[in-house]
């Protein structure tokens, strides 16, 4: 009898775990109600109006891969997975039918080609693949099945038929944050500022946003220092924590910018009494007396894109999307509402500096500077030619000279701007 | 440069005392014969439960109630299924990790997708009762009064448990009985002390108190929910370590999480130190990172191999661990 009792409650203690992992392991169905509901309510209205202009929006089906869990309530899975949902109803597909997911993925060449077979057995059109190290797999099964369309993101492989890369210039959206970052400082009376980034030189990716942010600072506030914490890895709650203590303690700085997964910089500096730029979403609501602005991406600009091109002719995918590098003026990639806490002149130069990338006037990485000057009402900016240089005194694009190519920004840009150090 | 020194040190017992509570609460169940490998797990269920009920309520004190009952039971069910089914210890302990853990970002999913969403600590009256508690005239000694004397109340609590622990097992009956029972339960048991209920109540207890830990690390950390970044993170492993590291003592816990915490801290601070003494410690800025986050379970390696390998009587493992007592057996 005791035996029986055991076995049942035992049975059942393994079934109820089975139940509670489940939430969070690997499905592959449609997404949940829940999860979308979200992204039903900010788009709700445009759905029908756009749907009928779209071919076979019947039997198109998205496939997803993500590297956390499509239930994530922020960072960077999340970014994305909002972005397709909301992509999908734009074009009038229907998230919970049409999109199939493979979630908590990790960068495992094995492990990514299995979430592809399987996406492939479901029927899906097109498979978005968001981390960067899904890399090689995807090539390996684009040329499998050359029938589904493989976009992956961050990366720098494609072929000519069906398979190409996506990303977008952050570094526009960072040199906004910057400016609001160098008001601040000036505000504050000191020039240190801070950021804690995920990795430094080693990635094109974090290099190019230090770099952004710190030429938007210095458009405001010339004699700003960027001191930069490399913490190593892209998300680590206590590590970024611990990073920020420690530039707000020991390095003094008064804004805290960031390139990492969650909002403890920002915390941080809300609970030290000092200010900071977020990244990925609005960090307003985790630090509500810091936060000045955040970064942000608006993933769906491009998966309506693509998805809208894949749908309507698959084989041209190459020529109409093609390596796809967008940045504010697609609507990619933007600043976040400015919060209270921001100068009063944030809001007048930020549109200055951004009506003049979206226009293409003029870039981050070029021979000429931006300079604000002037109270609020009457900022003013002047252009003026000033070599690029890097933090050592070389010389990286002379006055006066072109914005350098985004393949500089996509993977060779190895060297931090005037005026950034690294602490570690 | 003091600066440097001094947050390091601070950070050291800041961000180190939910090892404290790990530790402290294994050591209790351990004490009883017990081995509850689920302190990861128990962890995770005592922060999130504390967490939220304790935003909704507004009280730490309800919250470390909570924290405490959540954990409590969960040893409950790991006593259940040990002393009175006979269930391996191993497994139930591994099972109970998988189930804290995943029954975190259970809940914590829910909730942020539910719609009054996860509550921030913010400016909440729980953070009030959080900040720390400046001991008069002791906080105010350069360094030492940052590092000692200017904490959380549930720091100070921590080492109180610890402390309080330890004159249990020394001092009183029930704590001899308990230690007779780790050691030998045949024999506790004919001299008629009540084995199945002194072990109910050591389980639950040290899940409680482990439970506490959850709350403090959930507190610490802004109390923010991230989809895939548990706040116990990887602290309840550390702790068993910990207990072989301590020989079972919870005075000894104080110290051992302080020389765990010493190289955990040193993943973040190893760039001002360097910086700040850059002839005697710039070194350490060549050691790659990952190196550095590694070093806590390389150290717990070494623990447990040097503590395996040196088996003499000093070891005051409690002889009957792991094995479940049944009476019949006898």
């Amino acid at each position: 009898m005791k035996k029986l009792v055991s076995l049942v409650l035992t049975a059942v203690f393994a079934v109820s775990c089975c139940i509670s992992l489940s939430g969070c392991q690997a499905q592959t169905a449609p997404a949940t109600s829940g999860a979308t509901s979200k992204a039903e309510e900010t788009t709700a209205g445009s759905k029908e109006s756009e749907s009928e202009a779209k071919p076979a929006a019947g039997d198109f089906k998205v496939g997803a891969i993500y590297i956390n869990s499509q239930n994530d309530t922020s960072g960077y899975t999340f970014a994305h997975h909002k972005g397709i949902t909301e992509g999908m109803k734009q074009v009038g597909l229907d998230p919970s039918k049409d999109l199939y997911i493979v979630d908590n993925v990790p960068e495992d060449d094995e492990k990514v080609k299995q979430a592809i077979d399987q996406l492939a057995g479901d029927g899906c059109n097109i498979i978005f693949g968001i981390s960067f190290g899904y890399i090689n797999a995807m090539n390996e099964k684009a040329t499998e099945y050359p029938d589904i369309i493989f976009s992956h993101a961050t990366g720098y492989m494609s072929n000519e038929k069906n398979f190409n890369n996506y990303f977008g210039r952050i570094y526009q959206a960072r040199f906004l944050a910057g400016i609001a970052a160098g008001y601040k400082s000036l505000a504050i009376k000191n020039d240190n500022i801070g950021y804690v980034s995920a990795w430094g030189t080693e990635y094109a990716e974090t290099c190019s946003g230090i770099n952004g942010f710190a030429l938007g600072a210095r458009s405001v506030n010339p004699n700003a220092k960027i001191h930069v914490y490399e913490i190593s890895t892209w998300g680590d709650q206590e590590k970024e924590r611990q990073a920020a203590q420690v530039l707000i303690d020991t390095y003094k700085c008064g804004v805290i910018g960031q390139h990492c997964d969650s909002a403890q910089p920002q915390i941080v500096a809300n609970e030290k009494g000092v200010f900071g730029c977020g990244y990925n979403s609005d960090m307003t609501a985790e630090a509500p007396k810091a936060h000045l602005c955040a970064a942000i991406w608006n993933w769906s600009a491009y998966y309506a894109t693509a998805m809208k091109a894949a749908m309507t002719d698959k084989g041209s995918f190459m020529t109409t999307v093609g390596n796809y590098y967008q940045g504010l003026n697609a609507g990619l990639v933007d600043v976040s509402p400015l919060s209270s806490n921001c100068e009063p002149e944030t809001a007048e130069a930020i549109k200055i500096a951004k009506d003049l990338m979206i226009s293409g006037k003029w870039d981050v990485f070029s021979g000429v500077k931006l300079v604000f000057s002037g109270k609020a009402g009457a900022v003013a900016v002047e252009q003026k030619n000033d070599a690029l240089k890097d933090n050592q005194g070389a010389e990286k694009v002379a006055a006066g000279g072109a914005s350098v190519g985004d393949d500089v920004i996509q993977g060779s840009m190895n060297y931090y701007v005037e005026g950034v150090t690294q602490v570690n | 440069m003091l600066d440097v020194i001094t947050l390091f040190l601070f950070s050291i017992i800041v961000y180190n005392i939910p090892l404290l509570y790990g530790t402290t609460g294994e050591i209790m169940i351990e004490k009883s014969g017990s081995l509850n490998l689920g302190v990861e797990g128990t962890m995770a269920i005592g922060a999130v439960a504390g967490y939220l009920i304790g935003m909704r309520s507004g009280s730490l004190l309800v919250a470390c109630l909570v924290s405490f009952a959540a954990s409590g039971l969960v040893g409950l069910l790991f006593a259940f299924l040990t002393v009175t089914l006979q269930a391996n210890q191993n497994v139930t302990g591994l099972t109970i990790t998988t189930f804290g853990v995943a029954f975190y970002y259970f809940i914590g999913n829910a909730v942020s997708n539910s719609e009054s969403k996860w509550p921030a600590l913010g400016d909440s009256p729980l953070d009030k009762q959080f900040s720390p508690i400046e001991i008069p005239l002791l906080s105010k000694i350069p360094v030492i009064g940052k590092v000692l004397f200017s904490h959380t109340i549930l720091i100070y609590l921590g080492v109180i448990i610890a402390i309080l622990m330890w004159l249990y097992f020394k001092k009183t009956v029930p704590g001899l009985k308990l230690r007779a029972i780790g050691e030998n339960p045949g024999a506790a048991d004919s001299l008629g002390v009540n084995i199945t209920l002194y072990k109910y109540i050591h389980i639950i207890i040290g899940s409680g108190i482990m439970g506490i830990g959850g709350l403090y690390m959930a507190l610490n950390m802004g109390g923010t929910f991230e989809g895939s970044n548990c706040w116990i993170n990887g602290y309840g492993w550390i702790s068993i370590a910990l207990v072989i590291f301590a020989n079972w003592s919870p005075a000894k816990a104080i110290l051992g999480t302080f020389v765990f915490g010493f190289f955990n801290t040193l993943r973040v601070q190893n760039a001002p130190l360097a910086s700040a003494f850059p002839k005697t410690l710039g070194w350490l800025t060549k050691i790659p990172a990952q190196f550095f986050s590694a070093l806590p379970f390389i150290i717990t390696l070494i623990v447990l191999l040097i503590s395996s390998v040196r088996k003499n009587n000093n070891s005051c493992e409690p002889s009957a661990i792991g094995r479940n007592y049944y009476r019949e057996d006898r």
